[in-house]
C-alpha cells in the first residue's frame, strides 16, 4: 500500500518534470561518460607503464668520427674502449643491475632502422655511418638506469647513456594530462548536475506544496515525505549512469578495441570489457549517490518543522 | 490536554510579541472559542499548540508532551493526535472526497482494510455519505468544510482545532458546521475554535478565551463574543462572574 503509494508519487513527479528529468539525464549522462572515460585512461596508461617499461632498454651510444659530444673528440671508438665498457658492464657492481645486455654494430643498427621505417623514403637517404655502435642494455628494475649513467657516463668513447623510458615519459605525461581535463570536465559537469537535481526536486515539491502541506499538517513522517522526491532524483541519474554505462562500454568494444585494437594491436594491449565493466559499478553508484545526496538536501527545507 | 505557560512568541523583526506571557489550561472535552481581532495572536496560539512555531519564552505542553523538547523528527507522530481545520478548507482540487479523506490515512501508513472501513465512516458522520466521488469543486463551501472536518478527524485526534472554520461560510451553513463540531466535542474530542463570528459565540456559550495585542484578557466560561477589550485582565473568577451578569 505505502510502497504502491510512493512510486505513484514518484511516477507523477517524473512526469510533470519531464523536461527537468530529460536534462538530468543528459547531464549525468555526459558527465558520467567523462567519469568513465578518465577512468579507463588510467587503466590504460598503466598497462602501457606495464608493457612498455619493461621492453625499454638503457642505450649506451659509443662515439662516432662526427661526434664530439659527451667524451668524444671526432673519432669512432677504439676496440678497446669497447672492451672497456663491455667489461664495465659485466663488472660485479653493475652486473646485479643488468638483466641482459647486447652489442649492436653500425650494420645492425642500419639493418633496424631499414625494417622499422621501410615504407618511408628517409631509408634511402641514410649509411651506415650515420648510427652509432652501442650497447642495448636491460635492466632488473627499468627506474634504475641513473646507475648506468654515472658509472659509463664518464667513460673514454662514450658518447651519451641514454634511458628509453624518458621517451615514454612524455607520452604518459600527454595521456595523464587527458585523463586530467577528462576529469576537470566530469568534475563540472557533475556539479551541475548535482544542481539541476536539486533544482529539480525543488520544482517538484513546489507543484505538489499543497499535498506536502497536509502531509506535514496530518503527520506523515519525514521519510515519507522525502521518499518520493529522493526516488525521483535518484531515478532520472540512475538512467543517465545507465546511459553512461553503456557509452563506456561502446567507447571500449567499438573503438579501443575494435578501431585501436585493430590497427596497434601488435604493438600495445589496451583495455578491455572486463576493465568496462568494473567502471560500471562506479559510475552507477556515483550517479545514485550523488542524486539520493542532492535531492535529499533539496528536500529537507519543506521537512523543517 | 494544552497548558500554556507564560508562553511568548516573538516574530523576527517585530518588536512587538504575538503573544505576550499566556497562560492559561484547556482541559479534555472542552469546547474552547479563541476571539479577537486579527492581529491579536489567534493563530499564533493555534501554530504553537501544533508544534508550527517555537515559544520564544515559556512552555507549551499539549497531550502530555513539553513541546519545547519534543525532537523535530517526532513532531509527525505528535500531529497524528491532533486535527486542523482551516477557514479556506486546503482540500486536494485533483482527488475525490473519498481520496482527499483516505490521503490523511494513507500517509500515515495505515491498511488498505482500515481506510475503506473508516473513511465511510466518518463521511456518513459528516452528513456526505452519498458524495464520496465527487471533487471539491463539486461541491459547496459547506460540504467542502465538512470535508475538511472528515479528513481532521477520520484519524479520531484527541484535540480538534479549528482557524476560523466558519469565516468562508453563509449563517446558516455556518450553523450546520457548528452542530457538527458539537457533536464531535460530545464524542469526547477537545475543540479549540478561533473565530470572529459573534453570533456562533453568544448563541453556543461556551468557554471564551480573548487575546488583544497577544494577551489573553477574558477567560470565561458559557461567555459570548465581546470584542470591548477590557484594559486589565481579570482574574478568572471575577470574569466568570461578569460573564454570567451579562
Amino acid at each position: 500500500m505505502r510502497l504502491g503509494l510512493i512510486l505513484g508519487e514518484v511516477g507523477q513527479g517524473l512526469r510533470r518534470n519531464i523536461s527537468m528529468v530529460i536534462s538530468i539525464v543528459l547531464v549525468t549522462f555526459i558527465s558520467l561518460t567523462f567519469v568513465g572515460a578518465a577512468i579507463l585512461l588510467q587503466v590504460q596508461i598503466n598497462e602501457m607503464k606495464g608493457y612498455w617499461y619493461d621492453r625499454a632498454e638503457v642505450a649506451v651510444y659509443l662515439c662516432t668520427e662526427v661526434s664530439n659530444a659527451g667524451n668524444c673528440t671526432l673519432s669512432v671508438a677504439t676496440p678497446e674502449q669497447i672492451a672497456a665498457v663491455e667489461a664495465e658492464l659485466e663488472s660485479d657492481t653493475l652486473a646485479p643491475y643488468i638483466e641482459r645486455f647486447e652489442f649492436e654494430n653500425r650494420d645492425q643498427a642500419f639493418q633496424n632502422f631499414q625494417n622499422q621505417f621501410a615504407d618511408s623514403p628517409i631509408v634511402e637517404l641514410v649509411e651506415p655511418e650515420f648510427f652509432n655502435e652501442a650497447f642495448w642494455v636491460n635492466l632488473v628494475d627499468p627506474t634504475q638506469s641513473d646507475i648506468l649513467v654515472e658509472s659509463l657516463g664518464s667513460m673514454a668513447g662514450v658518447e651519451s647513456v641514454e634511458d628509453q623510458r624518458a621517451y615514454l615519459d612524455g607520452i604518459f605525461a600527454i595521456l595523464n594530462a587527458a585523463s586530467i581535463t577528462a576529469v576537470g570536465i566530469a568534475s563540472l559537469m557533475l556539479v551541475a548536475a548535482v544542481l539541476l537535481i536539486a533544482t529539480t526536486i525543488r520544482l517538484s515539491a513546489f507543484s505538489r506544496r499543497r499535498e506536502l502541506g497536509i502531509m506535514r499538517l496530518v503527520g506523515a513522517s519525514n521519510g515519507f515525505i522525502q521518499t518520493p522526491f529522493v526516488l525521483e532524483g535518484v531515478f532520472a541519474a540512475l538512467i543517465g549512469s545507465v546511459l553512461a554505462s553503456g557509452a563506456v562500454v561502446v567507447i571500449v568494444q567499438v573503438f579501443v578495441q575494435g578501431y585501436l585494437g585493430g590497427s596497434l594491436s601488435t604493438t600495445t594491449s589496451f583495455v578491455g570489457l572486463s576493465d568496462a565493466l568494473l567502471v560500471i559499478p562506479v559510475l552507477l553508484g556515483l550517479g545514485i549517490v550523488l542524486a539520493a545526496l542532492s535531492s535529499s538536501f533539496a528536500i529537507r527545507r519543506y521537512l523543517r518543522v | 490536554m494544552i497548558r500554556f505557560d507564560q508562553v511568548t512568541k516573538l516574530y523576527k523583526g517585530n518588536t512587538r510579541p504575538a503573544l505576550n506571557a499566556v497562560s492559561l489550561e484547556i482541559l479534555k472535552g472542552e469546547f474552547v472559542f479563541l476571539v479577537g481581532a486579527s492581529g491579536s495572536g489567534k493563530s499564533s496560539f493555534l501554530r504553537l499548540v501544533l508544534k508550527e512555531e517555537k515559544p520564544s519564552k515559556g512552555e507549551v505542553h499539549v497531550l502530555g508532551q513539553r513541546l519545547n523538547t519534543i525532537a523535530s523528527r517526532k513532531v509527525p507522530y505528535f500531529r497524528r493526535s491532533l486535527g486542523v481545520v482551516f477557514q479556506d478548507f486546503r482540500l486536494l482540487p485533483n482527488k475525490t472526497v473519498f481520496d482527499n479523506v483516505a490521503f490523511t490515512l494513507q500517509v500515515i501508513g495505515k491498511s488498505k482494510g482500515f481506510i475503506q472501513e473508516a473513511v465511510p465512516d466518518v463521511l456518513k458522520m459528516v452528513g456526505l455519505a452519498g458524495k464520496a466521488s465527487r471533487f471539491p469543486h463539486e461541491l459547496s463551501g459547506g460540504e467542502q468544510q465538512r470535508v475538511a472536518i472528515a479528513r481532521a478527524i477520520v484519524n479520531r485526534p484527541a484535540i480538534l482545532l479549528a482557524d476560523e472554520p466558519t469565516g468562508n461560510l453563509d449563517p446558516s451553513t455556518s450553523a450546520g458546521i457548528m452542530t457538527l463540531l458539537q457533536r464531535i466535542n460530545a464524542n469526547g474530542t477537545t475543540v479549540l475554535m478561533a473565530t470572529h463570528d459573534a453570533g456562533i459565540v453568544d448563541q453556543m456559550q461556551r468557554r471564551v478565551i480573548e487575546l488583544v495585542s497577544g494577551q489573553v484578557v477574558r477567560d470565561e466560561r458559557g461567555g459570548g463574543y465581546q470584542t470591548q477589550a477590557v484594559p486589565v485582565q481579570q482574574p478568572f473568577g471575577l470574569a466568570a462572574e461578569e460573564g454570567s451578569a451579562r
